[in-house]
């Protein structure tokens, strides 16, 4: 006798294709966009001499732009998680309600904000309010090899590129962080009021240890997000190929991605296999990043599940 | 210490809604006292008030005096924070810190309290605690394992230990035993036979036959009708209270003849 098929119905087999076809199309979309960097980037690898100026090879020329994404992106993340954990916890468990609802609906919006408006509002706007801050950062910290002198005049520093990546990303990590904070289960807050905790010791208690793994994947998308943003970097920040920790100074290592942004319009085709190629080094640098915090979680978990 | 809690005209709200009404009682200290009563007749919301864990649910709100050895837990100069470290809570569902260790767990409550805490100290109030709490004999080879790994009667023994390792006046207890399993229920009982000596004890739960085993004082809770603020029926010795009781109601309770 042939075995029976199981019963299935029409409509979950459809549900079912149409649910693997979306699966498959991203990860189709995601090699698609590999190859195309690997064969338009390809030459870019070792094209002539003088391509690379004012660098001498891909790797030099790549390096800082490497370097500058990397430091900005931090920086960025320096500033922005304090404040986004700060803002998530006020939203979850000390507002009142009136007064929670509107912030994260503030919050959220800030989100939606293109990134070109945030480029303006860094260059013109932020970058002067912040240039008498800059000059104090020089006087009495400049023993910091951070802000070693001299300030710059403009105001277009990796310091004001950072705080504009900052509040691009401070929306995503607060999202995510409340969302998280406030499914902390009622049993395991009650357990530390019950001990005579105040709020903040319930939440040292309760709430960091259950949502810990979560806000480090809200602080890796943030950080994804400031590694690749490229206008508002590219808007604010005057760069040059440069290695320097300096936050205040007129002389910045670029991002990768601002710098495909600011370049690709006028490059020779050498040129763009070159940018093509720093593209492909962006690419790689995300993937090692999102990989790494992903092995940072795993450990994380493996420890409490001991 | 164990002391005494004097409750007078109580009346517990959440925002307008009326949950307690009118409670009057006098809790022993160093005995066992239980509240029982059908669900939702506010036995539970009850005990809450009387460590001012009631009020952590917005809204919520009392009218009315608890007392506890000349101190009244509502004045406005108390914080609600030290009320609590002195009368502890055990929950339905035992709620170890998920991500802590047993001895982590234990001296959770003491680290809050003093912050700075010897080793040796610590590990004093752990073993004590979990002797307490008669699970040391079969934890002590492994403090340093998730509180979580333990069964679900001896992580609800652990969260007695953790409870009474800051050394409370009272231990309230919120139907600790009907997320668990008989033996593991026997031994909880066992246990509060045993901390009797030393704490006053209140206790609520659902099951008649645990009230009469473990409690000295019963309390009877129940709703007029429905939609009407639950009330304390009968306060009583547990020994009239399950042969004699004054109320007709308390009687028809117990018998299983309603609830």
């Amino acid at each position: 006798m042939p075995r029976n098929k199981p019963v299935t119905s029409v409509g979950d087999t459809v549900f079912a294709g149409v649910a693997r076809t979306a699966a498959l199309a991203i990860m189709l979309a995601l090699a698609g966009v590999f190859v195309f960097l690997f064969i338009e980037g390809f030459p870019g690898l070792s094209a002539p001499t003088d391509v690379y100026r004012p660098a001498e090879d891909f790797l030099s020329y790549v390096g800082p732009l490497v370097f500058g994404t990397i430091w900005a992106a931090l920086v960025a993340l320096i500033i922005a998680v304090p404040f986004a954990i700060g803002i998530a916890l006020f939203i979850s468990h000390y507002a009142p309600a009136r007064l929670a609802v509107p912030i994260a609906y503030v919050i959220d919006l800030l989100a939606a904000v293109p990134s070109v408006v945030y480029g303006l509002w860094g260059g013109l706007a932020l970058a002067q309010a912040l240039k008498p801050v800059l000059v104090w950062l020089d006087t009495h910290l400049g023993f910091i090899p951070l802000f070693v002198g001299p300030a710059s005049v403009t105001g277009r520093t990796m310091l004001t590129a950072a705080i504009v990546l900052a509040i691009m990303i401070v929306p995503i990590v607060t999202a995510i962080s409340r969302e998280i904070f406030a499914q902390t289960p009622r049993l395991h807050e009650e357990a530390a009021m019950a001990l005579g905790a105040t709020r903040w010791e319930m939440i040292r208690l309760a709430v960091f240890p259950y949502a810990r793994s979560g806000v480090i994947s809200a602080v890796m998308l943030g950080l994804g997000r400031a590694l690749g943003e490229t206008m508002a970097v590219a808007m604010v920040l005057s760069a040059t190929q440069v290695v320097t920790l300096n936050l205040i100074s007129d002389t910045n290592p670029a991002t990768i991605a601002s710098n495909i942004a600011s370049n690709y319009k006028e490059a020779s085709p050498d040129r763009q296999a070159v940018l093509i190629a720093t593209g492909l080094v962006l690419f790689a640098v995300t993937f090692a990043v999102n990989f790494a915090a992903r092995m940072v979680i795993a450990r994380g978990e493996r420890k409490i599940a001991r | 210490m164990a002391k005494s809690i004097d409750v007078s005209d109580l009346n517990i709200y959440y925002g307008d809604f009326l949950a307690v009404e009118g409670v009057n009682m006098t809790i022993r200290a160093k005995a066992v006292t239980a509240f029982i009563g059908p669900s939702g007749c506010g036995k539970s919301t009850f005990l809450r008030t009387l460590n001012r864990m009631h009020e952590v649910i917005p809204g919520a709100r009392v009218e009315g005096k608890v007392v506890v050895s000349g101190q009244s837990l509502y004045d406005s100069s108390v914080d609600p924070v030290a009320v609590r470290r002195q009368i502890g809570m055990v929950f339905q569902r035992p709620n170890p810190f998920p991500t802590m260790s047993i001895y982590d767990n234990v001296i959770a409550g003491s680290k809050l309290n003093s912050k700075r805490l010897k080793k040796a100290d610590a590990d004093a109030i752990v073993e004590k605690s979990l002797r307490g709490a008669n699970l040391w004999t079969e934890v002590k080879d492994r403090l340093s394992k998730p509180g979580m790994g333990l069964s679900g009667g001896q992580q609800q023994r652990l969260c007695i230990a953790r409870a009474i390792a800051v050394e409370p006046d009272v231990l309230l207890m919120d139907e600790p035993c009907s997320a668990l399993d008989p033996i593991s229920t026997a031994a909880i009982e066992d246990l509060i036979q045993e901390l009797k000596s030393e704490y006053t004890i209140v206790i609520v739960t659902h099951n008649m036959q645990q009230a009469a085993r473990v409690s000295d004082d019963t309390g009877f809770f129940n709703l007029k009708a429905t939609g009407e603020p639950g009330h304390l029926v009968e306060f009583n010795p547990t020994t009239k209270m399950f042969t004699n009781p004054d109320e007709e109601s308390t009687e028809a309770y117990i018998s299983g003849r309603f609830g």
